[in-house]
């Protein structure tokens, strides 16, 4: 028996035609701009972009795509320090012999802390090239003057989120990077217990800004259960948050950052009033009345062009 | 192959530890895209319109930019897949609090700060200059009035925004922290990567303050603070930070500095005399020994 070549054309109707493929997928696949623009709309994930962005803004080389990859590493961290917390308890008792575990006999566990820790670093690193591109492209400056300080403070939360997880595997080079770090909480002034104005106001290492941050006096068994909480629940609905707003302004705000260009239809409009106010003056027998000063006497244009608006002047019309 | 170590051997164990291959890979890309970004602006500043301007025209998000998004992504998570196979995440002994190890170094990207700690006490290099880090990069949009080079690279329209903040992130921040991770070892001392870190090395250094550089010693015999000694420091101080006055009685006049108005001004002004306080500080510190220019009973700075 030969087997039949099947119909793709019919197999494709077949599912494209029915109730239940329509109800998901509200349009084909037509490569039109209407279906373009309906691609980004219908679709919940990327209507977070607008229909059409400038054509610089898709250019890797002036965005280098940092806070992208930057929210991309989020949702990495996020996946994967889901699955880690299914592997690991936030109590000094156990925590250590966990990340034994995690890493000797769970299938793919090295791999997910690895892609975990790396991701974390690297979105240290994006999180400061996004912010040193931004700056270089004066892309804070107004309107978006309020989204630089949103991203500032997730700035700030991407270290706290990295340096609370950073103490989590409870070893070594957890609890002494953390003894360190938190030990300039000692020197905070007026809060800390060996700042500037402490000690004369009674602050000793059991009553001061470091003890609430640690739950002790020393890195223990509280503080790990603290910074556990903070990196998994708190910082990263805080993060979320924020996150949200920083898109946001960014469609509010104007979208992606570029020099202001005027659109063909304002550059059109301007050409024409130009044109008629050159025609005016030409009728005028060349007096300047557009109050650009005479070109014919400004020794840096010869030939009658005047510099300050591009307007060509023709120098025969000239008298 | 049982021959003493070589430098290259120190080098790589170096290079080697997973915590420090972030570190390495910051200093590239910032190296990569102060290059880059240069090079964009020296193209810039060289045309009547940017680049950008003539790339302003509209493309539609679906496929122009969707597309490059997910090439991207996919390229991301190749590197951190092959980074994640290749560098395993260090887990060492377990957390034990009565042995310290010598250096104790924060995570990398505060090693920065860390470094900072050799020039300045902790309530200024751990508290005061990142709250200041914090609230000038949020001051930065209200304080710069230039309304030129909004969305494109230049250089040569906002010469001093660029070269603060270059200065900042490159030297004052990504060099610090390679400072910080590569060439600190035991008892915080200076070792070069490719070179043994020994932990019984001993520095000898003789750091005095500042005022007693001039012959006024910080302390009486009597172990009281010297008021003198009080007075010089907080002169130099009070007279660096002046700078900004009397730079402000000179120009206030000017178009510029009028639009600026005095608060704008007043808080620039102070950040970036921060900042320079910071360098030369660190200047004082390596070239002179210098430990404090102001010390008394309650702070020193």
């Amino acid at each position: 028996m030969a087997l039949q070549r099947p119909d793709i054309e019919k197999i494709r109707k077949n599912v494209a035609q029915n109730e239940i493929w329509k109800s998901v997928f509200r349009h084909g696949y037509q490569d039109n701009q209407r279906n373009r623009a309906l691609m980004v709309l219908d679709n919940v994930f990327l209507h977070l972009h607008p229909v059409r962005v400038a054509r610089h803004g898709a250019n890797i080389g002036y965005t280098w795509g940092m806070g992208g990859i930057t929210f991309l590493l989020f949702i990495i961290l996020t996946v994967t320090g889901v699955i880690l917390m299914f592997y690991y308890r936030p109590v000094a008792e156990y925590a250590f012999d966990d990340m034994k575990y995690l890493m000797n006999d769970v299938a793919y566990g090295p791999f997910i802390r690895n892609m975990h820790r790396w991701a974390a670093h690297g979105m240290v690193i994006t999180v400061m090239l996004h912010m040193f591109r931004v700056f270089l492209t004066g892309s804070y400056k107004p309107p978006r003057q309020f989204n630089w300080a949103i991203g500032v403070v997730l700035l700030l939360l991407t270290f706290l989120l990295s340096f609370t997880g950073y103490l989590l595997p409870w070893d070594q080079l957890a609890i002494w990077a953390v003894t360190v770090g938190t030990n300039m909480a000692r020197a905070t002034p007026l809060l800390g217990h060996e700042g500037p104005f402490g000690p004369q106001l009674g602050l000793k290492s059991n009553n001061d800004i470091r003890f609430v941050l640690l739950g002790g006096t020393t890195v223990g068994a509280a503080t790990l259960l603290r910074f556990y909480v903070l990196h998994c629940i708190f910082l990263p609905i805080v993060a979320a948050v924020f996150m949200a707003v920083h898109f946001w302004r960014i469609r509010k705000d104007g979208g992606i950052s570029g020099p202001k260009v005027e659109s063909k239809e304002m550059k059109k409009a301007r050409d024409v009033v130009k044109t008629m106010q050159i025609k005016r003056t030409d009728l005028l027998g060349g007096d300047d009345i557009n109050g650009n000063g005479d070109p014919g006497t400004d020794p840096d244009s010869p030939n009658g062009t005047d510099p300050t608006n591009g307007t060509p002047h023709s120098p025969e019309t000239r008298p | 192959m049982h021959g003493k170590l070589t430098a290259f051997d120190y080098l790589m164990s170096q290079i080697e530890k997973p915590d420090n291959v972030p570190a390495l890979l910051l200093l590239t890309l910032a190296a990569f895209y102060i290059w880059h970004s240069w090079r964009r602006s020296k193209i810039n500043d060289s045309r009547s319109t940017p680049v950008e301007a003539e790339m302003a025209d509209k493309v539609q998000v679906w496929p122009y930019l969707v597309r490059v998004e997910f090439l991207t992504s996919i390229v991301v998570l190749i590197i951190l897949t092959v980074w994640a196979i290749t560098i395993n995440a260090p887990l060492e002994e377990p957390a034990n609090p009565a042995l310290t190890p010598n250096p104790s170094k924060a995570p990398w990207y505060f090693l920065g700060l860390q470094e900072l700690l050799v020039y300045f006490d902790p309530w200024i290099a751990g508290v005061m200059l990142p709250t200041l880090i914090i609230m000038g990069l949020i001051a930065i949009p209200y304080i710069d009035i230039n309304p030129k080079g909004n969305g494109y690279y230049t250089i040569k329209e906002r010469p001093f925004a660029q070269a603060t903040f270059a200065f900042g992130f490159l030297v004052l921040w990504v060099v610090l922290i390679v400072m910080g991770t590569f060439f600190r070892g035991p008892g915080w001392n200076i070792f070069t990567p490719w070179e043994a870190w020994d932990p019984h090395r001993v520095v000898p250094l003789n750091n005095v303050d500042l005022p007693a550089l001039v012959g006024v010693p910080t302390l009486n015999v009597d172990n009281t603070y010297n008021p003198l000694s009080i007075m010089i420091g907080a002169a130099l101080i009070l007279i660096f930070y002046s700078i900004g006055y009397f730079v402000w009685k000179k120009k206030q006049g000017t178009p510029f500095f009028k639009a600026l108005g005095p608060i704008r001004y007043g808080v620039t002004a102070f950040l970036t005399l921060s900042m320079t306080g910071v360098v030369i500080k660190i200047l004082l510190r390596l070239l002179l020994n210098v430990k404090y220019v102001l010390a008394t009973p309650f702070f020193n700075i």
